[in-house]
């Protein structure tokens, strides 16, 4: 798009033809040139250093215990040598998932009806509400989550499930208070929400118009031109965007700590407390240089998220790149 | 024949079904923004007093006693000032390096995938990451740590924000600027920069914004004190995790000043994001349409 190529060169001007004013500017474009190269570099570099700095700090708890033990481990007892990250990796994704898929079907019909269907006006009404909604920090959703979800949570939908919902796997009701990962996941779900809109809403726009106006000419409905001829062309990037949103989900860390209940065990329901990763590391990081090897197992934990976020975050913006640059062919 | 008038009638109805459904989901979405500005407002407005605002908290101020949260108040503004001017120092350079000598070469898509990566890595992770640099070189926690930890977590925010307004910005301006004989490095100060302006103040407000809620990561790296910090090398107070670490408190007192706290955090980071709306329609003013 922009030139790639410099219009005048040190080459060029330097010669005895030309103006002489020119040299010096164009040895400022080329020094400028240089030191921006090495501070846009930083941000590839930051990766990598992150990831090894945590890669060393956790190196001994990797030394002293086979990868399998540690992940797959269910007993969580530092002073006497026990770190299996189990019961911490499950309750992640659980709560993960909840918070995915609570998020995910009114994200969805949301952005299509922003998309698709909605007047300039709803549309520069809601874009504020959204920024709004992504600015709110992530400890106030925890006091929100804290003072509305849970008591919701332990007042209606638990007992609603006891008495309708008794045999179904995953919604037993085992415990009497709402600090669960039902009450975590509908804070993510609403945190999530705006990321996943947006992400939505754009790719929505990257379809031409030309296809959307075929199917209406021979008859579809708007529905049916979403869903027959729009809807194919963007699973990919809604994939890759619920995707995005599950990562975000994943490392959430104060605002899932408030509500979750932080119970190191295998959760078998949503109505069940679970102890996730970043809650770990978050409540343990006082007392961990007491104990041999804890703070080397908490660093393990960084980096399990850490590995799992970029896993994530690199397969889903790699579509999204590839889809959003069609807007601009 | 009535075959086809079924059909006619089935697809309208789902048109119908599917438009209701999309409208309560885009209302719930605006509505959950409501109620947690109304349920913050409500539980936090009783307790918010004068005291909240003016005063570190006294002796006993964590057992239902005296005192505020001023220190954590003024130690949050400082991490969230430090951090996005370090990395303001950063982003600005590296977004107008995107849009004036990558463009969308094959090295931009790779310099804004790292960003992107950047994003979203969870701000545990940069304040573990934080923490395990500070061991190696024997810091202690500290304002400065916390505003490195901070600046970290909100340059991917910042960069992309500003490249997302900056290559928005109408190719024949830099083409014009180049066609007189500008350098490409003329072209992103006196053109880039100006005519964009308000969309990277929008961008630096938005990551001051996110910087100052950020708690995940100011809580190894900053630690917490009562008093007002005074150095950059001593810990500091921040507002969100006043806010969390006075929930955990068995008294309902202190329980009371944690939702005033978080009003306050959120009376501070939406007068930010007016502000920062406000601002940038202000300065479109003076940029060519």
């Amino acid at each position: 798009m922009s030139q790639s190529e410099p219009i005048l060169t040190l080459e060029n001007t330097e010669g005895r033809t030309t103006r002489p004013s020119v040299a010096p500017r164009i040895r400022q474009d080329q020094r400028a040139q240089r030191i921006f190269f090495v501070i846009t570099l930083l941000p590839v570099f930051l990766i990598v250093v992150v990831t090894i700095a945590l890669l060393v700090r956790a190196w001994p708890i990797l030394q002293a215990f086979p990868l399998t033990d540690l992940l797959f481990g269910t007993v969580w007892k530092p002073s006497e040598k026990m770190f299996g990250f189990g019961p911490f990796i499950l309750g992640t994704l659980w709560v993960t998932v909840v918070g995915v898929g609570v998020a995910v079907p009114p994200c969805l019909l949301a952005a299509i009806y922003l998309a698709e269907y909605a007047h300039a006006s709803t549309r520069s009404f809601t874009k504020p509400v959204l920024d709004l909604l992504a600015a709110i920090p992530p400890v106030v959703y925890g006091v929100w989550g804290l003072l509305a979800i849970v008591p919701f949570v332990e007042d209606v939908l638990a007992p609603l499930a006891k008495r309708w919902l008794g045999g179904v796997p995953f919604l037993a009701v085992n415990q009497p208070t709402g600090f669960s990962i039902l009450a975590g996941g509908i804070v993510l779900a609403v945190m999530i929400a705006p990321l996943v809109i947006s992400v939505v809403y754009e790719i929505f726009l990257t379809v031409p118009n030309d296809l959307r106006h075929a199917s209406l000419a021979v008859g579809s409905t708007q529905w049916q031109t979403i869903r027959n001829v729009v809807l194919p062309q963007v699973t990919p990037g809604i994939v890759a965007a619920v995707v995005l949103g599950a990562s975000r989900a994943f490392g959430e860390t104060i605002a899932v700590l408030i509500v979750v209940g932080n119970v190191p065990q295998v959760p078998t329901s949503i109505f069940d407390s679970a102890y996730p990763l970043p809650a770990l590391i978050a409540n343990n990081y006082g007392d961990m240089m007491s104990i041999p090897l804890y703070d080397s197992a908490l660093m393990g934990a960084a980096l399990v998220l850490l590995v799992v976020i970029l896993i994530f975050n690199i397969l889903s913006t790699l579509v999204l790149q590839r889809m959003l640059r069609r807007k601009w062919a | 024949m009535g075959m086809k008038k079924n059909y006619w009638r089935r697809r309208h109805l789902m048109e119908l079904f599917m438009k209701t459904l999309m409208r309560i989901s885009l209302v719930g979405a605006a509505a959950s923004l409501g109620l947690i500005l109304w349920t913050v407002v409500a539980r936090g407005l009783p307790a918010l007093t004068w005291d909240m605002v003016t005063q570190s908290p006294k002796g006993g101020f964590y057992m239902g006693k005296e005192g505020g949260v001023l220190n954590a108040i003024i130690g949050s503004l400082y991490l969230a000032l430090g951090g996005t001017l370090l990395a303001m120092l950063f982003s600005l350079p590296i977004a107008l390096y995107l849009k004036t000598y990558l463009g969308s070469s094959k090295w931009g898509q790779y310099v804004r995938l790292s960003l992107d990566v950047l994003w979203g890595i969870p701000s545990i992770v940069y304040g573990a990451f934080g923490f395990t640099i500070m061991i190696a070189i024997g810091m202690r926690a500290s304002l400065l740590a916390g505003i490195i930890v901070l600046a970290l977590v909100e340059l991917p925010i910042m960069v992309r924000a500003m490249d997302e307004v900056i290559r928005r910005m109408p190719a024949d301006l830099e083409q014009a600027a180049l066609a007189l004989g500008s350098t490409r490095f003329e072209v992103a100060m006196r053109v880039v920069t100006r005519q964009m302006l308000p969309g990277i103040v929008t961008a630096i407000l938005l990551a001051f914004g996110r910087g100052i809620g950020d708690a995940a990561s100011v809580l190894f790296t900053a630690g917490y004190t009562d008093r007002i910090v005074t150095s950059l090398m001593r810990p500091t107070a921040s507002l969100p995790l006043a806010v969390f670490f006075q929930l955990g408190s068995p008294f309902p007192e202190v329980q009371q000043r944690g939702y005033a706290s978080a009003l306050i955090l959120t009376i501070i980071v939406l007068a930010v994001s007016f502000g920062s709306r406000w601002l940038a329609s202000r300065l479109n003013k003076y940029t060519i349409k």
